[in-house]
């Protein structure tokens, strides 16, 4: 919401300074978002006439002038053509800067003539393009003046950020009356403002205008007063001033004054050119697919739960949203109706929603406008329109009214200290809200006026008072905190995902977050994404992960790109999945993507490696043991899914069926959808799957009771079927004698010379730990025998 | 007698010449060896009269014992001087490079995010977190913010497709959706104080907005809590994260849906270097959304606003961690470049502690 400082004075009768008021309105909560002075830089510039006008004497082109800027005659040479004497125009001393030349003006030579500063063009100034000249001003412009404060520059811009609830502030009257609450200054009476005796009805002559509203939900009131026989041309120079500086274009003085009715107090207004309407007025709702050509150009198509203002035969206002094309006021209009409406906040919103049109006008209906402000905005419109088109007002006609029932609030002063901190004295309180206009009755039953929609409650009229007396006056006061030291607050879902960061950054992989969100194309290859976006910013960030891995692959190549040899990277979010009854389910997960060198060529090493897929294994291992995973019972399985090497990936498993983690090297096939070559090994850990820690034991470890004795160590090798996994046969050696045995290691696996074709020779190293006495030789063999035998049941033959 | 003395120079001078284990070993075999001199010496001794044994006795011993010694001593000279010109053999060039593990690093999201765990944990909030795919419901109307509401329009909502006649879900615009889910966790009848960080999104993107950023909400339900408390919750709270004593804040009132009073929070900085450093006031940065809760959203808690209110703020993430580390472009933050995570990134080991201070 922009306006001038002029503007503001027009309602508060004010000594403030501009500083003291931007610092006010930020104060009260009219946050200032700019204060643009587009005088400041035009102010050594003067009005000034032109006495006399003579030829350079040693240039064809140039002038020599004396010139008066309200010191005496000046000399100056000039080279515009317009340049006589007698013209009053601008004048720029030595020492000004003249914004539109880049240059600042000195006392100098031309042409053997000394020059004591410029005329200036429009251009020069920034004003305007027209440079085949100098200004020219009306011969009684004040000589000796400032330019900017005769031309009205010197009238500082403010814009504020007026938070959705404050309707009242949508025009300046309301920022006026929040600053004379706060002590800057008086409210001026509204009738004083628009130099009216009174702000009663415009008596006018004859019946007022037929309309009529059929949708007394959507629109409530309907006020309307014809003007006949006025005439539309420029508006007056002050109105198209004001609209001008906060950016408006003016238009024609009928346009012109529902804009500045609408910024000076938020009461949008809408004037019809009665002479291109059939039949009266009535405030219905679309029929569906009705269709209308709105000011801005556009054709909307309506339903029927949008209140529009039609006549016999079209609908010319999509109401308090915009106007119609076929029926606004031209340079021909001689009759006029001017609409004075109450449409339903909620309504607005939802018909503004589905049209995607916004405007000033639905900006304030939105929020709410002063449902008691009909016929006072009327009468200003009307005594406006008289004022400056002439004409003849009709009488007004006011179908439905607003609703406009006063709210009251049973208020307890002591609130300000019990809620909002501060023990305002009930005396202060009293006179601040009666500056915002409420009245406060004995028993501090507050009435609120009809233009604070939004005050509810206790709590709002607190925020009135506190922000009246200044929130910083509020002192800080330390929270109720519990004796002792603070309390442990993770949970064990937050503890565990803070171990598994840790413990992956230290295992040299950098965490990275990518978007929630991704294309299409990146999501089928993990079987799609089980929610999308109705409205997403772009079709690469459209569905919902199913998977933390295609974000990081795509980050993998981009780094790749730009020439990175090797990326580790992991990430912990959520992936987005639909469960077995197709509701919401978010899942905790942690994704890791290794691509390009795993370790570059060295001295030591020999060429760059790759990474492998028992590089994607061993992450899953650590960050499953750093998770609390029992790592020693997990069980390695297949089914990783289509997105690895199917003979290249595998599942980690706590039971057949609780996957903890999938890993392996990516599909050739994703890896190309990536745009990615090379190894790629990746990991998804899903750390919703892992089993909670058992808690309530204490810090108390058990008893440390090492063995007595210690363990020896026996090596096996067997020859088994090439397709027998190593981990089953591992699994079946430890079991074979579960007193004795404590750990089982494979060391070796070969094939070629010695091992016949279709086998493998796997080599195991067995652990043994004796119990309070050694092992006997015979005692040794027997667990031999179990060993050999055990492994015989999967096809394992002992080599001999 | 002259003999011994002789031996004992020729031996020891043999010994002592050695150059080698093996020529040592010689030495050692001809004078201690079965048919060594000094062997053949002792044995002389059993023939001898007994004053010949005892004069003759001990000088034979003290000769065997020199050349005892002699031997060792020269075989100790020998076996390192072997070691010298082993270890020399095995000289390597110390200036090669050692293989090391690249280091990784934790996202400076997820450090601010533990830090904020660390300092309100001792202020006694606990972390709770929530879904980022929610239902109006949560993220709008138990939010004071019926479907017509103004604000709901300024949120920049991501919708989901959803079936026909289902109502759809939307991307959470902010965690204060948690605020509920809180208090309907705490039951009505206990105090809450949490603090919950996570993702949210806003379909709005340019230099300082992404669809997807951070925010953390904090919430406080109690009795007797004012805008006071919150005030210094805040102070303290930023005070802590900045680890600054001169942290100046400047509330202003404001309006947001679910808090009445409402404050926006600016937190003042000082120029260096032409960097805005948080500390001072020369001038002003928005960086919190705060209010005391509004009565409806303590209602749709499901606790009785009537005995119980409280406090609740909202702040960017990503924002605190750019002000405090100096990161100037959002964008960057999701792009997983492995440059920027090292040059921003934190080490595993910089876990954040009151003891050892929150930042790194």
């Amino acid at each position: 919401m922009k306006f001038t400082l002029g503007w503001l004075k027009e309602h508060l009768e004010t000594e403030a300074s501009l500083d003291t008021i931007v610092e006010a309105l930020t104060r009260v909560g009219l946050e200032v978002e700019g204060v643009e002075d587009p005088g400041a830089k035009l102010a050594a510039f003067r009005v000034a006439r032109v006495l006399t006008a003579a030829p350079h004497p040693n240039a064809d082109k140039l002038q020599l002038l004396t010139v008066d800027a309200g010191e005496g005659p000046v000399q100056v040479v000039c080279g515009a053509p317009n340049a006589r004497a007698g013209l009053v125009g601008v004048f720029g001393p030595p020492g000004a800067y003249v914004p539109g030349s880049a240059m600042t003006l000195v006392v100098r030579d031309v042409r053997g003539v000394t020059s004591n500063g410029m005329m200036c063009s429009t251009r020069e100034l920034e004003l305007g393009d027209d440079h085949d000249g100098i200004i020219e001003l009306p011969a009684d412009a004040p000589v000796g003046t400032a330019y900017p404060d005769y031309a009205g520059l010197s009238d500082p811009v403010i814009d504020v950020s007026v938070t959705p609830n404050r309707q009242d502030c949508m025009g300046v009257r309301g920022i006026a009356r929040d600053l004379a609450a706060a002590g800057l200054g008086t409210l001026k009476p509204l009738a004083e403002v628009y130099r009216m005796e009174t702000l009663a009805p415009v008596a006018g002559e004859g019946p007022g205008p037929d309309v009529a509203t059929r949708d007394p939900e959507g629109c409530p009131a309907f006020y309307g007063q014809e003007v006949r026989g006025v005439t539309n041309g420029e508006a007056p120079a002050w109105m198209r001033q004001m609209l001008t500086a906060i950016g408006q274009k003016p238009i024609s003085v009928l346009v012109d004054i529902t804009n500045f009715v609408s910024i000076d107090l938020g009461r949008p207004l809408h004037v019809y050119d009665k002479a291109k309407l059939k039949g009266g007025l009535v405030a219905r709702r679309a029929a569906d697919g009705e269709h209308v050509l709105a000011l801005n150009g556009k054709t909307y198509t309506l339903d029927a739960s949008m209140t529009v203002i039609a006549d016999d035969v079209a609908v010319h206002d999509i109401g308090g949203i915009m106007g119609g094309e076929h029926s606004g006021v031209s340079e021909a209009t001689t009759d006029v109706i001017i609409e004075c409406a109450y449409f339903d906040p909620d309504h607005i919103a939802r018909t503004g929603q589905k049209l995607g049109l916004t405007s000033d006008a639905r900006q304030r209906f939105e929020r709410g406008v002063d449902p008691a402000f009909l016929d006072d905005g009327l009468a200003i419109a009307t005594t406006l329109v008289l004022g400056h088109c002439g004409g003849t007002a009709s009488g007004v006609t006011r179908a439905g009214a607003a609703p406009a029932e006063a709210k009251t609030v049973a208020y307890d002063p002591a609130r300000a200290g019990t809620l909002g901190g501060l023990a305002v004295p009930e005396a202060e309180q009293k006179a601040i809200l009666e500056r915002l206009g409420f009245t406060v009755a004995a028993d501090w039953t507050v009435t609120v006026p009809s233009w604070r929609r939004d005050i509810d409650g206790p709590a709002d009229l607190v925020e009135e008072v506190i922000r009246i007396t200044g929130i910083d006056n509020v002192p800080s006061t330390p929270l109720p905190r519990a004796p002792g030291v603070a309390r442990p607050t993770a949970t064990a879902e937050q503890k565990l995902e803070r171990r598994v960061r840790r413990t992956a950054a230290a295992r040299g992989l950098g965490e990275a977050v990518t978007w929630s969100f991704i294309s299409e194309s990146e999501a089928a290859p993990f079987g799609g994404g089980a929610w999308r976006l109705a409205n997403p910013i772009s079709e690469d960030l459209k569905v919902m992960r199913p998977s933390l891995l295609p974000g990081l692959l795509a980050a993998a190549e981009r780094n790749l790109k730009r020439g990175a040899p090797g990326v580790r990277l992991f990430e912990i979010g959520r992936r987005y999945l639909a469960d077995a009854t197709k509701n919401l389910d978010e899942r905790p997960t942690l994704g890791i993507v290794l691509a390009g060198d795993r370790a570059p060529r060295g001295w030591q090493s020999g060429k760059a490696q790759g990474f492998g897929a028992f590089d994607a294994k061993a992450e899953a291992v650590a960050l499953l043991e750093a998770a609390g995973a029992p790592v020693g019972n997990l069980q390695v399985m297949g089914e990783a899914g289509e997105v690895y090497h199917p003979g290249q990936s595998g599942t980690l498993r706590l039971g057949p069926k609780t996957v903890l983690a999938a890993f392996g090297m990516v599909h050739p096939s994703v890896l190309k959808a990536f745009d990615l070559d090379g190894d790629v090994a990746a990991v998804e850990l899903y750390l919703d799957a892992l089993p909670a820690k058992r808690g309530g034991t204490g810090f108390m470890r058990a008893p440390y009771t090492p063995p007595a004795l210690q363990p020896v160590t026996r090596d096996f090798a067997f020859l088994v079927p090439a397709a027998l996994a190593a981990g089953d046969l591992v699994r079946a050696v430890k079991g074979a004698d579960k007193a004795a045995i404590l750990e089982a290691r494979l060391f070796d696996v070969f094939t070629g010379a010695g091992v016949p074709d279709g086998r493998k020779s796997l080599a195991i190293e067995v652990t043994l730990q004796p119990g309070e006495k050694s092992f006997t030789d015979e005692e040794l063999k027997a667990v031999a025998d179990r060993v050999v035998a055990a492994a015989a049941k999967l096809g394992a033959v002992l080599r001999g | 007698m002259h003999d011994l003395d002789q031996l004992k120079t020729d031996l020891l001078g043999s010994i002592d010449a050695a150059a080698g284990l093996d020529a040592l070993e010689v030495l050692r075999v001809h004078a201690l060896g079965k048919a060594g001199a000094i062997t053949g010496l002792l044995k002389t001794l059993g023939g001898m009269s007994p004053e010949e044994r005892q004069t003759e006795g001990p000088r034979i011993h003290a000769l065997r014992e020199a050349v005892t010694e002699a031997l060792a001593r020269r075989k100790a000279v020998l076996e390192r001087k072997a070691m010298d010109a082993k270890l020399a053999s095995e000289t390597l060039d110390m200036t090669l490079p050692a293989d090391g593990i690249a280091p990784g690093s934790v996202h400076p999201v997820s450090q601010v995010m533990d830090e904020l765990a660390e300092i309100f944990a001792d202020l006694g909030f606990a972390v709770a977190t929530g879904p980022e795919i929610e239902t109006q419901w949560y993220n709008f109307s138990a939010l004071n913010m019926p479907e017509t509401h103004p604000a709901r329009a300024m949120h920049d909502t991501f919708y989901l497709q959803a079936a026909e006649g289902e109502e759809a879900h939307v991307l959470r615009t902010h965690t204060s959706p948690v605020q509920i889910r809180a208090m309907h966790a705490a039951g009505g009848q206990q105090p809450v104080r949490i603090i919950a960080p996570g993702r949210t999104y806003r379909s709005d993107s340019d230099a300082t907005h992404t669809p997807m950023f951070h925010q953390v909400e904090g919430l406080v339900i109690d009795k007797g809590i004012t805008l006071g408390h919150l005030k210094w919750t805040l102070e303290t709270f930023l005070k802590a994260f900045f680890e600054r004593d001169d942290i100046v804040l400047r509330l202003r009132p404001s309006y947001f849906p679910f808090t009445e009073p409402s404050a926006e929070v600016d937190v003042g900085y000082s120029l260096v270097n032409g960097k805005r450093v948080i500390g001072g006031s020369e001038g002003w940065m928005e960086v919190l959304g705060s209010g005391m809760v509004h009565r409806t959203v303590i209602e749709a808690g499901g606790y009785d606003p009537n005995e119980w209110q409280g406090f609740a703020f909202g702040c960017g993430i990503d924002r605190l961690a750019m002000l405090k580390y100096g990161m100037d472009d959002l964008r960057a933050f999701f792009d997983g470049d492995v440059r920027w995570l090292r040059h921003y990134g934190f080490s595993a080991l910089d876990v954040p502690t009151l003891s050892g201070g929150v930042g790194a």
